[in-house]
C-alpha cells in the first residue's frame, strides 16, 4: 500500500456558507468560502468544528463534494437525532460561518494515472459525496479513464445528485435496496455477488475500487469484490461509521 | 478569535473522559483503509522481530496459553468519535518483550493486508499495550481486527493495529500506513495530536 502525502499544514480557519442546495428532503449542499483554501484532491475530507454561543464544541468529518479547482463544498445528509447534521441541513444560513481544517486524506484519493487503469465507484447512501467528487473531476479534466459508479440508496427520494447524475447515465448505475421508481426493471435488493459481477470491470483489466458508505455497506461492498477477484490493496474504502 | 456557528446548540454535554474534540459514540465504528482481511486462528501467529534480525513467533495456541490480561478502557479514534468502558482481554505486551532482548527505541506493528503503524517501543510497555483477541466477551470480530489485535488504548485507535502479525523492533523510527498519509506521528488525544504538525 502507497500514501501520497497530502499538505503538511492543516490548520483550523473560519469558512463562510456562501449558498445552500437542496438535495433531497435530507440533504443538502453547502457552498464555502475559505479565504486561502490551498485546493484540494478529489475523494479528501474536511473537520467541521461547530461552536455554539456558550463555547461548547463538536467536530464532524465530511467529505468534499465537488472537484479539485472548484470551491470546497459539502453534501450532508441528516442523520435524525443527530448533533451536527441536522444543523448543517436545517438551520444552517448562507453568511453563517463554521470552522473547518483540511482537506485531509492522502489516500483515498483519485487522479487520472498514467496507466489509466479502469476506476469503479461504489456507494452506499450518503457515501456518494467523495465518489461524485472523481467522476467530476474526470469529467472536467476530459480525461478518458474507464469510470462507473454503482451507487446503492433506499428509495428515489433518497438519491444525491440525481440530475447530474442521470447526465451520465452510461456510467452511472443505481440500485435501490427498499423501494424502486415505478416500472424499475430491477426489484428492491441489498447489493449481491451477481448485481455486482454484471457491472464491475472485470479483475484482469487491473481495476481501483474505492468504496464509500456506512460501514456494514462497505463491509459487505468490499468483501464482494475480493471475492470476485479484486486485489485487496487496489480496494480503497472510507467508512462513515 | 472564536468562530460561532449562529443558532448551534449541540447536546452540550462535556465530560472531561473526553479528550479535546471527540464525541461520545454507543457504537464500534471501524476506520480501515481496504477489504478486511479474514485471518483463520489455524493459520495466525504473531512474531517480534529484534534490530538486530532475533525473531521470536508465538502461534495462536502459544499466545493463548501465556497469562492473560483484561483492560477496562476507554478508547479514541482520530475521526472524532470515543467508546468509554471497552472490555479486552489479550497478552501484554510486557509478558511477549520479556522473551527478547533488544535496545530499540521504536516499533512497527505490520499486519495482513500490509498495515504499518509506528510508535516508540517505551508505549509498549508498563501495562500500556497487549495483543487483544476477545471484546465483550466474545472473539474479536474481523472488522475490528480479529483474531487478534494490538491495543495501545493511550494513542488514537490507529495504532491499535488491526489483524496485527508482528512488530518490528528499530533503531530509528519508521512512519506507517497512516503516518505516511498526514497523520501525526505519535497521536495522542488529549494533546490533539491528529495530523501532522498537531
Ligand atoms: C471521513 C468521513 C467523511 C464523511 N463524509 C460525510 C459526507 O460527505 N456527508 C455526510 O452526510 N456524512 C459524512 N460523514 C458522516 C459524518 O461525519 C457524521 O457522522 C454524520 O453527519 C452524523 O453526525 P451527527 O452529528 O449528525 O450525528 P451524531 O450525533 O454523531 O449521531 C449519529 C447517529 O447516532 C444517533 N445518536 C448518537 N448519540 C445520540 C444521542 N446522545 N442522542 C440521540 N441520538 C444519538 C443519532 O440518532 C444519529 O443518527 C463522514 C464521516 C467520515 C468519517
Amino acid at each position: 500500500m502507497t500514501a501520497t502525502p497530502p499538505q503538511p499544514r492543516v490548520n483550523w480557519q473560519a469558512a463562510t456558507i456562501t449558498g445552500t442546495d437542496a438535495e433531497n428532503a435530507r440533504t443538502r449542499t453547502l457552498q464555502l468560502q475559505v479565504p486561502g483554501w490551498p485546493g484540494h484532491q478529489a475523494g479528501q475530507h474536511v473537520d467541521v468544528r461547530l461552536t455554539a454561543e456558550n463555547g461548547y464544541q463538536a467536530t464532524r468529518a465530511y467529505s468534499l463534494a465537488g472537484a479539485p479547482g472548484e470551491d470546497p463544498a459539502l453534501t450532508v445528509v441528516r442523520a435524525e437525532g443527530g448533533e451536527v447534521s441536522p444543523y448543517l441541513v436545517d438551520v444552517i444560513q448562507t453568511g453563517d460561518q463554521v470552522e473547518l481544517r483540511g482537506p485531509i486524506g492522502g489516500y483515498f484519493v483519485w487522479k487520472p494515472g498514467p496507466r489509466r487503469r479502469p476506476v469503479l465507484l461504489l456507494a452506499g447512501g450518503s457515501g456518494v459525496v467523495p465518489l461524485r467528487a472523481m467522476l467530476r473531476h474526470r469529467a472536467r479534466l476530459g480525461d478518458d479513464t474507464p469510470m462507473r459508479l454503482l451507487y446503492s440508496v433506499r428509495s428515489p427520494e433518497q438519491v444525491i445528485y440525481r440530475r447530474e447524475l442521470a447526465g451520465q447515465a452510461d456510467r452511472v448505475s443505481l440500485l435501490y435496496t427498499r423501494t424502486t421508481p415505478p416500472g424499475w426493471p430491477r426489484p428492491p435488493a441489498r447489493l449481491d455477488h451477481t448485481a455486482l459481477a454484471g457491472q464491475a470491470w472485470p479483475p484482469e483489466q487491473a481495476p481501483l475500487a474505492y468504496v464509500c458508505g456506512p460501514t456494514t455497506f462497505v463491509e459487505h461492498a468490499a468483501g464482494l469484490l475480493t471475492d470476485l477477484g479484486y486485489t485487496p490493496a487496489d480496494v480503497r474504502t472510507e467508512r462513515y461509521g | 478569535m472564536a468562530v460561532i456557528s449562529r443558532g448551534f446548540t449541540g447536546r452540550g454535554q462535556t465530560s472531561n473522559r473526553l479528550p479535546p474534540g471527540q464525541t461520545l459514540t454507543t457504537g464500534f465504528p471501524v476506520l480501515t483503509a481496504g477489504p478486511t482481511p479474514h485471518v483463520s486462528t489455524a493459520d495466525w501467529n504473531f512474531t517480534l522481530l529484534t534490530e538486530t534480525g532475533t525473531e521470536h513467533t508465538w502461534t495462536w495456541t502459544e499466545l493463548r496459553d501465556l497469562p492473560q490480561d483484561s483492560p477496562h478502557t476507554d478508547i479514541h479514534c482520530v475521526t472524532g468519535w470515543s467508546k468509554f468502558d471497552t472490555d479486552w482481554q489479550g497478552v501484554s505486551l510486557d509478558i511477549l518483550l520479556a522473551e527478547v532482548e533488544t535496545n530499540a527505541q521504536f516499533a512497527q506493528a505490520y499486519c495482513h493486508g500490509g498495515y504499518t503503524t509506528n510508535l516508540p517501543l517505551a508505549d509498549l510497555r508498563g501495562g500500556q499495550a497487549w495483543i487483544a483477541h476477545t471484546f465483550d466477551g466474545a472473539p474479536l470480530p474481523a472488522e475490528h481486527g480479529g483474531p487478534a489485535r494490538l491495543l495501545v488504548p493511550h494513542l488514537y485507535f490507529w495504532k491499535s493495529a488491526k489483524w496485527v502479525q508482528g512488530i518490528r523492533l528499530l533503531e530509528h523510527d519508521q512512519p506507517g500506513f497512516w503516518e505516511r498519509a498526514g497523520y501525526h506521528n505519535y497521536g495522542d488525544p488529549w494533546r490533539e495530536q491528529r495530523y501532522w504538525n498537531d
